[in-house]
């Protein structure tokens, strides 16, 4: 596992990661820790809307879109499980 | 049995929420996470017995129906389905509003025995305000399929409300739900819900506010609870407890200062 930490947004399709911080802030932090994203979290990016944004991830059993934009705004590292699952990335 | 509860609000306020209630008539209130089953929940207890409406002033669907159960009427209030409280939605605000200051008997709370970890979060908060919660953790059925052992009782005991596992859509577990509804509202049952404890400068701050706003809140509000929401810079409580106690003829419990937080 490497301790790089990088926006969730880059965290490529069927890889997974574990939330670090949260540089968001007011209503939506406020929400996006509501959901259980808090560090410490595993989360899991299952697919992609066509353009792009928003991406629905897996967090804490239920599958929620985020957009890119606040998708920015959470840290994490990204767990070393990967194998061949991300071409489906770009 | 006599069940009218001091803790409880007046008649004069629960018309404050567009509610009427009949003499002897406990409230319950049922709050819990969306995609949880609550309205199935609800279905199964009330039957036919139900009218929907919107919350007073909001556009937000209410539904609330009665039933009996060992011979006492029960109106069930069925809450907006939210992940939190803090009131940063109006579904959430409907929902806090109702459970800070519509003070319902007994509160439950439905929960998705296939993702707990998700729902325990508005358990958490729901028992910040009020000790008596009755977890029903519901879609067991589908939890068994996943291979998901939920074990109740120490849920139970780690939470420090009673947990009943149910099968809305089957009917199952909802005799037991009742049950443990009926003796937490009306004081058999006395739960000792687990607190969650802030850092200590958490603590002291909130321990300092909670003495600064006691005197100017009417003595059933938990002052605990708004002290903590004011440190997080949340005033809006401090609004919905005004328009609340002007609109239910409470004022007597008002006091000169409160006019204060008015402003």
């Amino acid at each position: 596992m490497t301790d790089t930490v990088v926006p969730l947004s880059q965290l490529p399709k069927g890889a997974s990661g574990t939330v670090k911080y949260l540089t968001v802030q007011g209503q939506v932090r406020r929400h996006l820790l509501d959901l259980g994203l808090v560090a410490g979290t595993r989360i899991e990016s299952i697919r992609r809307s066509p353009t792009g944004d928003p991406t629905a991830f897996n967090i804490r059993g239920a599958i929620i879109a985020l957009r890119n934009e606040d998708a920015d705004q959470i840290f994490i590292t990204v767990d070393n499980n990967m194998e061949e699952k991300n071409e489906g990335h770009k | 049995m006599k069940v009218t509860n001091k803790s409880s609000c007046t008649a004069a306020g629960y018309e404050a929420f567009g509610l009427k209630l009949s003499q002897n008539q406990l409230v319950i209130a049922l709050a819990g996470n969306p995609n949880t089953g609550k309205s199935t929940v609800f279905n199964a207890l009330t039957g036919l017995k139900q009218h929907t409406g919107n919350w007073p002033g909001k556009t937000v669907l209410r539904a609330e129906g009665t039933f009996v159960h060992r011979n006492t009427k029960i109106l069930l209030v069925d809450l907006p389905g939210t992940y939190s409280l803090l009131a940063t939605s109006a579904d959430e605000q409907v929902a806090r509003d109702f459970l800070v200051l519509g003070r319902p008997h007994a509160v439950i709370v439905v929960v998705d025995a296939t993702c707990l970890e998700r729902n325990l979060n508005l358990v958490l908060q729901v028992m910040e305000i009020t000790p008596k919660v009755v977890v029903c953790v519901n879609l067991m059925d589908e939890a068994a399929r996943r291979c998901i052992k939920v074990d109740i009782e120490v849920l139970s005991q780690e939470l420090g409300v009673p947990c009943i596992p149910t099968v809305a859509r089957d009917g199952k577990g909802l005799t037991k739900l009742k049950d443990a509804v009926l003796d937490v509202a009306t004081g058999v049952t006395v739960t000792s819900p687990r607190q969650v404890s802030y850092e200590p400068y958490v603590e002291q701050a909130a321990a300092r506010m909670e003495s600064r706003i006691r005197p100017y809140l009417p003595g059933w509000v938990n002052h605990r609870w708004v002290a903590l929401r004011l440190l997080e810079g949340d005033i809006s409580i401090i609004k919905a407890i005004i328009d609340h106690l002007s609109k239910s003829s409470e004022q007597i419990s008002l006091q000169e200062g409160s006019a204060v937080w008015a402003r």
